[in-house]
């Protein structure tokens, strides 16, 4: 296969997320976000844009099929190639992918990847309940029809290998060693829902910024055993745009683009219940007799996230990702599966993702979250706050990621969220990871400062 | 239909909606936005196609699942056609008891099953099977359950042809303290 060319991200833009805007429908959303990105970099025309990759997720929401072709249309941007994308949750993370694919296959110099939800259409539960279409209907949606609820069976196995086995291996009764590993999980997973809110305190595109703490993020209401609300995600009205540009071009209009280095996807089943137990597929640092009583996936880790990661990471030539990336922005719609995924994309291994937390290593330096942690800042993780504290309006999602990640490497973090406690200092490579579904597909991109 | 009352809050905004029909919110930006109400409902003529002896063994008391003709890899839901290998499968019946492989309670849920909270859900792992099967855990409270828990199915009469016509509770009672 020949090289794909050079593909950088050239400018981006995000509107505030917020549960609703009533005031702006989802052209308007996106063009605010399209018209910021543009304001940055003052050189390029819309008529410089050769095409565009749409993304939004539920039809349901939208109510309105076709309508990436009414953003294409808002935008000015008729009669170029355009389409939309969809990919469960990782939808923007995927137009990010499809956006990349056209430049680097030569076909377009400069392309928009942009994206949108109108979540705030329904109420929250008839929300879950579009959410959980995008399970099995005949299977899994009939059954509890809850994405929460699935997110919580697939920690409660995970607390079971990895937990439970080790630290509570010597609690004799079964049922008490659950309990305790259980809680010790959820004090963990408590943690990282007080670090993404207090990150996104200094973040004003975010939602849900809080100075939680650890009493609070405990003691809230519990949705499904052993999540509380802290722990998850929002709905969220927003938009996202990211432009992209050929190497040929894209210093034309900006002197700090940034590469995307490599990209990566994996899949998996739909059907949770269908997740096959073989084994673990290696990054080249990991050995097999470390995981030779795991069975792999099942319905404790994301296979589909550690394809993606395997791909990329050979893409990019990362051969050490905690040393060789100075951040990650990563898909945590649940706090649990924050942690599943420290251990997909190889963060650390498979059974140390709480210890992970636990000593701080995705923590933020300079910022004060009355804990305890005696390693934090060795790879920041969701320096943004995340879906968590930023909000998920699913379509525009994993383009917001990009956005952050792009104004973390150009160093412009000040500039746009006008102050830059969350600014990683010389931030060289940075990961963005988009998951959908019950992690039936995953997108992981590298992004460095060129 | 009268002019819409006002708002400033969404909240009330959504009340007004679901009452009235419509409604007017002055966002904080300072101008109004006509909100009405928009239903939408659909009946599918639903085809379970080559699922469909699943449904009516279900009818019948029986979990089929499906076993590989080539390589013999046993689902426990149903598919026409290995995952592992492409090859045909045929029904098995599965048996009737298995363990919690995974399980959580929801106190929340999609709208149609709120009325429903709390519920429990679990993923149950049967011996000499390589999937789990997805099903609802009755007659158990959360401070009940735990993994490796044995369970039984239980089938609904009459049937009303969806997987929730099988369900699961403990095999043994939980014994009181």
């Amino acid at each position: 296969m020949p090289a794909p060319r050079k593909v950088y991200m050239i400018s981006g833009g995000v509107t505030k997320f917020a549960k609703a805007h009533p005031d702006m429908d989802f052209r308007l959303m996106v063009k605010r976000a399209f018209d910021y990105a543009m304001k940055d970099i003052p050189e390029l025309r819309t008529s410089d844009i050769e095409s565009s990759r749409i993304s939004y997720f539920s039809d349901h929401f939208a109510r309105q099929l076709k309508a990436a072709s009414m953003v294409q249309d808002y935008l000015g941007l008729n009669p170029k190639d355009s389409r939309r994308i969809e990919w469960g949750g990782a939808t923007g993370g995927q137009a990010i992918q499809a956006g990349w694919e056209t430049v680097a296959s030569g076909r377009n110099e400069v392309c928009l990847v942009a994206g949108f939800e109108t979540m705030s259409h329904v109420e929250t539960w008839k929300g879950n309940e579009f959410i959980a279409l995008a399970s099995d209907t005949n299977f899994d949606y009939p059954v509890g029809g809850f994405y929460t609820g699935y997110y919580a069976l697939m920690v409660q196995r995970h607390i079971y290998e990895y937990l439970r086995k080790t630290k509570f291996a010597r609690v004799k009764d079964e049922k008490k060693a659950q309990r305790e590993a259980t809680q010790e999980a959820k004090r963990i997973m408590a943690m990282v829902s007080v670090k993404n809110h207090v990150n996104a305190e200094h973040n004003p595109y975010s939602q849900y910024p809080e100075k939680l703490t650890m009493k609070e993020a405990l003691g809230r209401e519990m949705v499904a055993y052993p999540l509380n609300r802290p722990m998850i995600c929002t709905m969220s009205d927003g938009a996202a745009v990211a432009i992209l540009a050929s190497e040929d071009v894209a210093f034309k209009y900006t002197d700090h683009p940034v590469l995307i280095k490599g990209v990566g996807c994996g899949t998996d089943t739909m059907r949770l219940a269908d997740r096959p137990h073989g084994s673990v597929p290696l990054f080249p640092w990991e050995e097999a007799g470390y995981y030779s009583d795991l069975r792999y996936p099942g319905v404790h880790s994301f296979r589909a996230g550690r394809a993606a990661a395997l791909e990329a990471y050979k893409n990019s030539g990362i051969r050490d990702p905690k040393k060789e990336l100075d951040f990650v922005e990563l898909h945590d719609a649940y706090a649990s599966s924050e942690i599943q995924t420290y251990e997909d994309i190889g963060l650390c291994r498979y059974g140390e993702g709480y210890e992970f937390v636990d000593q701080g290593h995705p923590f933020l330096e300079d910022i004060d979250y009355g804990l305890d942690l005696p390693h934090r800042g060795t790879i920041p993780v969701n320096p943004s706050g995340g879906l968590i504290a930023c909000g998920h309006p699913v379509g525009a999602t994993g383009i917001m990621q990009g956005v952050f990640a792009f104004w973390q490497l150009q160093g412009s973090i000040r500039k746009h969220f006008g102050n830059d406690k969350l600014q990683i200092r010389g931030a060289k490579r940075g990961l963005i990871h988009s998951h959908a579904g019950t992690g039936s597909s995953v997108t992981v991109t590298i992004m460095e400062r060129a | 239909m009268a002019q819409p009352r006002k708002f400033t809050k969404f909240r009330d905004v959504m009340k007004e909606v679901n009452t009235k029909g419509a409604a007017l919110y002055k966002n904080p930006a300072g101008t109004e936005d006509l909100v009405i109400l928009s239903p939408y409902a659909i009946n599918y003529i639903h085809s379970y196609a080559e699922d469909s002896p699943f449904f009516l063994g279900l009818a019948k008391g029986k979990i089929l699942g499906s076993e590989c003709k080539s390589c013999h890899y046993r689902y426990a839901t149903p598919r026409s056609h290995c995952m592992a290998c492409g090859a045909e499968t045929e029904w098995f019946a599965l048996p009737k008891e298995g363990r919690v492989h995974s399980w959580t309670t929801c106190y929340y849920g999609g709208e149609e099953f709120l009325k429903e909270t709390p519920f429990n859900l679990a993923l149950v792992e049967f011996d000499g099977v390589d999937t789990l099967l997805l099903t609802r855990l009755k007659d158990a409270k959360e401070a009940d359950i735990f993994i490796g828990m044995k369970v039984k199915a239980v089938f609904r009469h009459p049937p009303r042809y969806l997987i929730s016509d099988v369900h699961f509770v403990p095999s043994e009672k939980p014994r009181k303290k």
